[in-house]
């Protein structure tokens, strides 16, 4: 920031105690704008939280930014939000909390286990194989879509010529890929936008009865998820030391018992840091829950979006909601930031 | 890291009652101990494969033919390319690519200085070390990819064009990613010097990523009302009461663009914060004692080092921004028109008119879109990365 230190009267404002240190003016210039960024960050949230306390009057007579001295506080949106609506309030919170906890752990038990795999044992599947498996469910999908062949069948019909190929052709390809090939193609998913998939997957739920129900949105969360999981526990697997797990083996315990008692133990500051990071993310997540859910299985964030076309902009009404959704999140991320933001560093910088 | 640990987890196991078991449990246990490696990776592979792969395909099918409500039920016929002639050169093409305007003199200068730049950029590939004609070969193609984008941004955006939803989209990635990227940095650097109460600054600014973006996007909406908003005094001094945000293209894009960068900033900032802290200091206390300036620190010895992270957050930023639907759609609507809308918001709406095949084809389009940038952006800037590792 300031260039080498002048003579004058006012060096001692650029001229740093040591070379280490900013100079006096630097600080202030850097105090300066990291404040103004701290307002940037914190003004909107600040704006949200005083327009949950104002009366309609309030927000339409222009802006008032200062609790009792600008305008009286009243809690008549909170009532309106808790009590008139309830119960239309406390549903679609509960869906949330229930299917953000449940996707969560469910992607970090399959992830922490297929990060594990790839981190210590050996993966060599065919090509050959991997070509085979697409042809046959290329194949199903067309026997379905095209034919109009009932899926189950068409599914079957399609694992079964897989195993038949496999076991017949499937042993002369020589070629085959790696761990770290598996790893890539897992986290590679995160490029597919969601957009892509969801019809199919609405489809596809609509088949298997599960349409409309927080078993879907689950599933989906999951799938979508579980890529981050198992790329950031894989990258924290390798990174502990592996004489602990093999002198383990020389006593005779197996792959399920190490896994379980030495390794998931020592882990648990990660297992954290990727528990929180799903959770944030199926939390807030918006297009799959507006395209897979309709009124029973209704998530905060399309409460929060219906709003507009039921309301207009009854800001007061949306603070509250906006509220009642960010308040947790906001708490959990002060008071466990350390996990939070180690979670984001492996997939990043790594990545 | 903790032997400490290490040794609680010896001592549980030790601790652990030694299993009495059937000797059908027996075997069946050291049966699934062989096929370990299958048990612990088959879970989370049949969910992708069942969840993205499968769907993946299907999407492939339904973006390839026309869906039809027909008497008591559902009729899909195959249409071949159709859907995306429509997209990229039919009745829908306004609204994808955007409309062409008259190229200005601006215009064709962008494009001269684009052209010149890509080929600026093979050139030097070619004379380095690393050159292999299957390199040259797939970096030109990168590069011819990247001027058609060019053009097409070009064209619509001048004389009387519209951009479409693809344009749109290119602007919250390109300009959104790229501003994002700066201010981070910038607060990162200004964050990692040996400042007291840091902590404070780096807890709050953390706090924009944990928000949902719909409560981003009704939040600026709030604060963007020119009348009732909070910043209504400096918009009635310059005299900006009687328009809106969100009536004006470039607005609501802009206001889109804002809401995105308020949370994502952060995300630039947490990674290059961590990813300045951990270069050696010894090199950069070196060069302070040595006398360099504050710039030349950052220019020879702190960007060398944060180049890698720097190509990995923007890349994983890029990919991110490709998807961006909540903003848009809660913000503004898509609106004025569709002047602000996302590829993910236009699939939506084909969806949500039911134009399945439609809504498919701008989605593969968009996944086509996603690979062919981040792998040019790969392609382009590998030659600069290995270049400034010393």
């Amino acid at each position: 920031m300031s260039g080498p230190a002048r003579r004058g009267g006012l060096g001692w404002l650029v001229r740093p105690r040591s070379p280490l240190d900013p100079s006096p003016l630097n600080m202030a210039v850097s105090y300066a704008i990291l404040g103004f960024w701290a307002f940037v960050v914190l003004f909107p949230l600040y704006w949200v939280f005083i327009t949950s306390f104002k009366q309609p009057i309030d927000v339409a007579d222009g802006p008032f930014y200062l609790l009792w001295v600008d305008f009286q506080p009243s809690m008549h949106a909170w009532k309106y939000i808790f009590v008139d609506l309830g119960h239309d309030t406390f549903r679609p919170y509960l869906n949330t909390v229930i299917v953000s906890l449940t996707s969560s752990a469910i992607a970090l038990i399959l992830g922490s286990m297929a990060g594990y795999g790839l981190a210590r044992m050996q993966y060599r599947p065919r090509l050959g194989s991997i070509a085979l498996f697409v042809v046959s469910i290329g194949l199903a999908v067309a026997a379905v879509v095209g034919l109009g062949v009932g899926w189950p069948i068409a599914l079957a019909a399609a694992l079964a010529l897989f195993v038949l190929l496999v076991q017949t052709i499937g042993r002369r390809f020589r070629r085959s890929l790696g761990n770290d090939d598996i790893a890539f193609w897992m986290i590679s998913q995160r490029i597919l936008p969601p957009v892509a998939v969801v019809i199919p997957v609405y489809v596809l739920f609509q088949q298997i009865g599960l349409r409309d129900s927080l078993a879907a949105l689950v599933i989906t969360y999951v799938a979508v998820n579980l890529p981050i999981v198992v790329w950031l526990m894989r990258d924290f697997f390798q990174s502990i030391p592996i004489e602990l797990e093999e002198s383990a083996m020389i006593d005779g315990a197996s792959r399920f018992t190490i896994f379980r008692s030495i390794v998931l133990p020592i882990s648990r500051p990660s297992l954290a840091s990727a528990f929180l990071l799903m959770l944030i993310l199926t939390w807030n997540e918006y297009l799959l829950a507006l395209m897979l859910s309709t009124a029973n299985t209704q998530t905060l964030p399309l409460l929060i979006a219906a709003q507009n076309a039921t309301r207009g902009p009854q800001w007061w009404y949306m603070s509250v909601l906006i509220l009642i959704m960010i308040v947790p999140v906001v708490a959990m991320a002060v008071a466990l930031e350390r996990y939070i933001r180690r979670g984001m560093l492996i997939g990043a910088v790594k990545g | 890291m903790a032997a400490r640990d290490d040794q609680a987890a010896l001592a549980s196991l030790a601790r652990a009652p030694a299993p009495v078991r059937s000797r059908l449990w027996d075997g069946l246990t050291r049966r699934l101990d062989q096929h370990a490696p299958t048990v612990f990776i088959m879970p989370a592979v049949l969910v992708v494969l069942a969840m993205s792969i499968f769907p993946l395909l299907v999407s492939l099918y339904l973006s390839l033919s026309r869906f039809r409500f027909v008497k008591g039920g559902f009729e899909l016929k195959f249409i071949g390319l159709l859907n995306y002639r429509k997209l990229l050169l039919g009745s829908e093409q306004f609204h994808f690519l955007g409309t062409f305007g008259e190229l200005s003199a601006a215009g064709w200068a962008v494009l001269g200085i684009a052209a010149f730049g890509l080929i600026a950029l093979l050139v030097r590939y070619a004379r380095g070390e690393g050159y292999t004609p299957a390199g040259l070969l797939w970096r030109a193609g990168a590069s011819a990819g990247v001027f058609l984008l060019v053009l097409l941004i070009v064209l619509t955006n001048s004389g009387n064009g519209h951009p479409g939803s693809l344009v749109v989209t290119l602007f919250y990635v390109g300009i959104g990613v790229l501003a994002q990227y700066c201010i981070g940095l910038g607060l990162a650097l200004l964050c990692a010097q040996n400042l007291p109460g840091r902590k404070f600054f780096r807890v709050v600014f953390f706090l924009p990523m944990m928000i949902t973006p719909v409560g981003i996007a009704y939040t600026f909406r709030m604060l963007s009302d020119t009348t009732k908003g909070p910043f209504t005094p400096i918009w009635q001094y310059f005299g900006w009461t009687e328009t809106s945000w969100l009536v004006d293209p470039w607005g609501a894009r802009l206001a889109v663009m804002i809401g995105d960068a308020w949370q994502w900033i952060p995300f630039m900032f947490v990674v290059l914060l961590v990813a300045i802290e951990s270069q050696p200091q010894d090199q950069r206390e070196a060069a302070l004692v040595d006398g360099a300036s504050r710039w030349q620190v950052f220019r020879y010895v702190t960007w060398p080092a944060i180049l890698p992270v720097t190509v990995t957050v923007v890349l994983i930023r890029m990919i991110e921004a490709f998807k961006i639907i909540d903003l848009p759609n809660v913000l503004t609507n898509g609106g004025p028109g569709i002047a602000s809308e996302s590829m993910t918001l236009h699939a939506y709406v084909a969806w949500r008119a039911l134009d399945l095949g439609g809504s498919t084809a701008v989605a593969y389009l968009l996944l086509f879109v996603v690979v062919f940038v981040c792998l040019s952006m790969l392609a382009l800037t590998r030659p600069a990365e290995s270049e400034a590792r010393p």
